[in-house]
C-alpha cells in the first residue's frame, strides 16, 4: 500500500514542480509585456519633457509664429486656434451627442429594426478614420454645397463629426448605469416621459457624460488629420476672431514644423508638443479624477 | 397639470370615505393636455440620432461623385492592380502622363499594419491578460491609467517622435537608405494601438463568468492553465473583435505614417525603405495644393473611397464578433 502511493505522490510533486516553474515563466512574460509599455510612455514622456522645456518659455504662447526666427517665434495663432475650434467642436458635438443618446437608450424601441441600423451605424462610425471625416467636410463644408472655405467653422465641424459617435456611446453607458427603478418612481409619480429624463435620469448621468466628453474633446484637440484636409495647414500668423476666420491648430501647427530641420524648428516643435501634452493630460486628469469621485455605485 | 391633480385628490379623498363604492376615476385619464413639448422633444432627439445615418450617407456621397469622375478617366483594373503611383508628379491638369496604380499605396499600409500589429497584439494581449486575470485592484489602478495616457497622445507626437527619436534609435541596428522607413512608424503605430487591444481584450475576457474559472480550479488548474484554457477560448471572439479593431485604426492612421515613412510612392516589401501609405497620400495631397477639379484631386477622393471601403469591411467583422461573443452568456 505504502510502496504503490509513495511513487505516485512523487510523480504529482514532479508534475507541480513542473507546472510551477512554466506558470512563473508565464506570469514573467505577462509582467514583462506591461513593463515594456510603461518603459515606453516613460521614455517618450522623459523625452517630450527633456527636449520640450528649453523653449516653454513666454513667447512660445505670446508671440507668433515664424520661418525665419524660430528661436523667439510661438504659436499664439495656434492655441488660440485650438481653443476656438475646441469650443465649436464641444458646441455642436455634445447637445447632438447626448440627444441621440437619450433618445436610443430612453425612447427608442430596441426590437425596431431601424434602431438597430442606427446603433450599428454609430458604432461603425465610431470606427471610421480621422482623415475620412476630413473628406466629408472638405466636399461638403469647405466646398461644395456650404463652401465656406477653411474657416475655424470647417475645423470645428469637422471634429464635431468625428467625436460624434464617442460621445453617443459614452452617454449611452451613462445612461444605462442609472438605475430602472429611479425612472418608474419617477413616471409613477406622473412625470413625463421628458421631466423624467430632464430632471432624473440626465442629473443623475452627469459625472458619466463628463467624464466621456472630456476624453472625447481631448481626443479632438490633438488631432491633426482631418484638419489638414479642411485647410488648418496654411501659415497663419494672427489670432482667429470668429468662426469664419482663417485658422491653425497646435497638432497642425506641429505637423508644419516637421519639415523644417533647423535644430532651433525642433526645439520649438517639442516645445508645442509639451504644451500640448500637458493641456491634454490635465483633461485626461480631470476626467479620471471625476470618474472616480462621482461615479455612483447604485 | 394643476386641474388634474386636484381631480385625482378630490377623487381619492372621495374613494377613501366610500370605500366600496368607487366608480372609476373622475377625470377621463385618456383624455389630457396633448402634450406638444414632449412631442417636439421626442422629434428633436430622433432627429439626432439620424443625424449619424446623415453622416454615413454624407460621407458615402462625399467619397462617391468625385470617386466617379476619377473613374470615367482611370480604369478600374489600372487603379486596383497597377504597380506605379505618380499621381503627384507632372503637369496638374493632365490625367495622363501619370500612372494610377494603387498597389504601392496599399502594400505599404499593409507592411506598415503587419508591423504594428507585431508589436500590439503581443503586448496588448500580454496586458489584457494580466490586468483581467493576475493584477491586484491596486496594480490595475496603476497600470489604467498608464493604458489611458499612451491612447491620449495625439498621434502627431507620435509621428514626431518616430522620425526624430526612433528612427534614429533603429538607425543603429539597421541600415536604413533614407531617413524615412516603414520600420520606425509601424513600431511606434504598435504602441498607439497597444491600449485598443488591452482595454477591449480585457473587457471580453473580464464578462467571462467567474463560474468557469471556479470550475477550472476545483478541478486541480492552476492560474496559468485556467487563463489559457478556459478565459481565453471563452474570450476568444472578443479578443479577435479587439485585434481587428485595431487593424482598423492601423490602417487608418494618418499622422505617424505622414511624418515617419515619407513620401514617395513606391511598391517595396522592405521594411527599411520608406513608402507611401494611402492616408500618406491623403494628406501629403491635402496639406499641399490640389486645385479642384484637378487629377490628383480626384485620386484623393479614390483614394479615401478606398480607405472607407477596407476599413469598413474591417469594422463590420468586429462589430459582428463583439455581439456573438455577447451573446454567448
Amino acid at each position: 500500500m505504502t510502496t504503490a502511493t509513495l511513487p505516485r505522490a512523487n510523480m504529482l510533486t514532479r508534475t507541480r514542480n513542473r507546472d510551477g516553474i512554466t506558470s512563473a515563466v508565464f506570469a514573467a512574460v505577462l509582467w514583462l509585456c506591461l513593463a515594456l509599455i510603461c518603459v515606453f510612455l516613460f521614455f517618450i514622456l522623459a523625452v517630450i519633457v527633456q527636449k520640450g522645456l528649453a523653449r516653454l518659455d513666454a513667447n512660445l504662447v505670446t508671440r507668433q509664429p515664424s520661418k525665419i526666427r524660430p528661436e523667439t517665434a510661438g504659436v499664439q495663432s495656434a492655441l488660440f486656434g485650438t481653443l476656438w475650434v475646441g469650443g465649436i467642436t464641444a458646441l455642436i458635438a455634445l447637445p447632438l451627442g447626448v440627444a441621440a443618446a437619450v433618445y436610443l437608450e430612453e425612447y427608442a424601441n430596441p426590437a425596431k429594426w431601424w434602431n438597430r441600423a442606427i446603433e450599428l451605424n454609430i458604432q461603425n462610425l465610431a470606427a471610421v478614420p480621422a482623415v475620412i471625416y476630413g473628406i466629408l467636410t472638405l466636399g461638403f463644408v469647405v466646398r461644395g454645397p456650404v463652401s465656406i472655405g477653411a474657416v475655424v467653422m470647417a475645423g470645428g465641424i469637422a471634429l464635431a463629426l468625428l467625436i460624434l459617435p464617442v460621445i453617443i456611446i459614452t452617454t449611452r453607458e451613462a445612461l444605462r448605469s442609472v438605475p430602472r427603478e429611479i425612472r418608474d418612481g419617477s413616471l409613477a409619480l406622473g412625470a413625463t416621459m421628458w421631466q423624467t429624463t430632464w430632471r432624473q435620469v440626465l442629473p443623475a448621468a452627469v459625472p458619466g457624460i463628463a467624464t466621456g466628453t472630456i476624453l472625447a474633446m481631448s481626443r479632438a484637440i490633438g488631432e491633426a488629420a482631418p484638419l489638414i484636409l479642411v485647410g488648418a495647414t496654411t501659415f497663419v500668423t494672427f489670432n482667429p476672431d470668429g468662426v469664419l476666420s482663417k485658422y491653425t491648430t497646435l497638432p497642425v501647427q506641429i505637423y508644419n514644423l516637421v519639415p523644417q530641420d533647423r535644430d532651433a524648428f525642433r526645439d520649438l516643435a517639442y516645445a508645442a508638443i509639451l504644451l500640448l501634452i500637458v493641456v491634454l493630460l490635465a483633461m485626461n486628469a480631470v476626467a479620471i479624477w471625476l470618474r472616480n469621485r462621482y461615479q455612483r455605485r447604485w | 397639470m394643476p386641474d388634474t391633480t386636484a381631480a385625482t385628490a378630490t377623487g381619492g379623498s372621495s374613494a377613501r370615505s366610500h370605500p366600496p363604492a368607487w366608480r372609476g376615476p373622475t377625470v377621463d385619464l385618456g383624455q389630457q393636455h396633448p402634450r406638444r413639448g414632449e412631442r417636439v422633444i421626442k422629434i428633436l432627439l430622433v432627429a439626432a440620432a439620424w443625424l449619424s445615418v446623415a453622416v454615413t450617407i454624407g460621407i458615402v456621397v462625399s467619397l462617391l461623385a468625385p470617386t466617379v469622375t476619377f473613374f470615367t478617366h482611370v480604369g478600374l483594373g489600372d487603379f486596383l492592380f497597377g504597380t506605379e503611383w505618380t499621381g503627384g508628379f507632372g503637369d496638374k491638369f493632365s490625367w495622363t502622363d501619370k500612372a494610377w496604380g494603387v498597389l504601392p499605396l496599399v502594400v505599404a499600409t499593409a507592411i506598415i499594419t503587419v508591423i504594428a500589429l507585431a508589436v500590439a497584439v503581443p503586448l496588448g494581449l500580454g496586458a489584457a491578460i494580466y490586468l483581467s486575470e493576475y493584477a491586484s485592484e491596486r496594480v490595475r489602478k496603476v497600470l489604467k491609467p498608464v493604458l489611458e495616457v499612451l491612447a491620449g497622445i495625439p498621434t502627431v507626437v507620435y509621428g514626431f517622435l518616430a522620425l526624430t527619436i526612433f528612427t534614429p534609435i533603429f538607425a543603429h541596428l539597421v541600415q536604413f537608405n533614407t531617413i524615412h522607413n516603414m520600420l520606425s512608424p509601424g513600431i511606434v503605430m504598435g504602441f498607439m494601438i497597444v491600449p485598443t487591444i488591452a482595454s477591449l481584450g480585457e473587457d471580453a475576457m473580464s464578462a467571462v463568468p467567474l463560474a468557469l474559472r471556479q470550475g477550472s480550479y476545483a478541478l486541480g488548474a492552476n492560474r496559468m492553465k485556467t487563463t489559457l484554457r478556459v478565459v481565453f477560448p471563452a474570450a476568444l471572439s472578443g479578443i479577435v473583435a479587439a485585434i481587428v479593431l485595431g487593424i482598423s485604426r492601423a490602417v487608418g492612421e494618418t499622422m505617424i505614417v505622414t511624418i515617419a515613412a515619407g513620401s514617395r510612392a513606391q511598391l517595396t516589401f522592405d521594411p527599411r525603405e520608406g513608402a507611401q501609405t494611402m492616408t500618406g497620400f491623403i494628406a501629403q495631397i491635402a496639406s499641399g495644393d490640389a486645385p479642384q477639379g484637378s487629377p490628383v484631386y480626384y485620386s484623393l477622393f479614390a483614394v479615401g473611397a478606398l480607405l472607407f471601403a477596407i476599413t469598413l469591411l474591417i469594422n463590420l467583422v468586429s462589430i459582428r464578433l463583439v455581439r456573438k461573443y455577447r451573446q454567448v452568456y
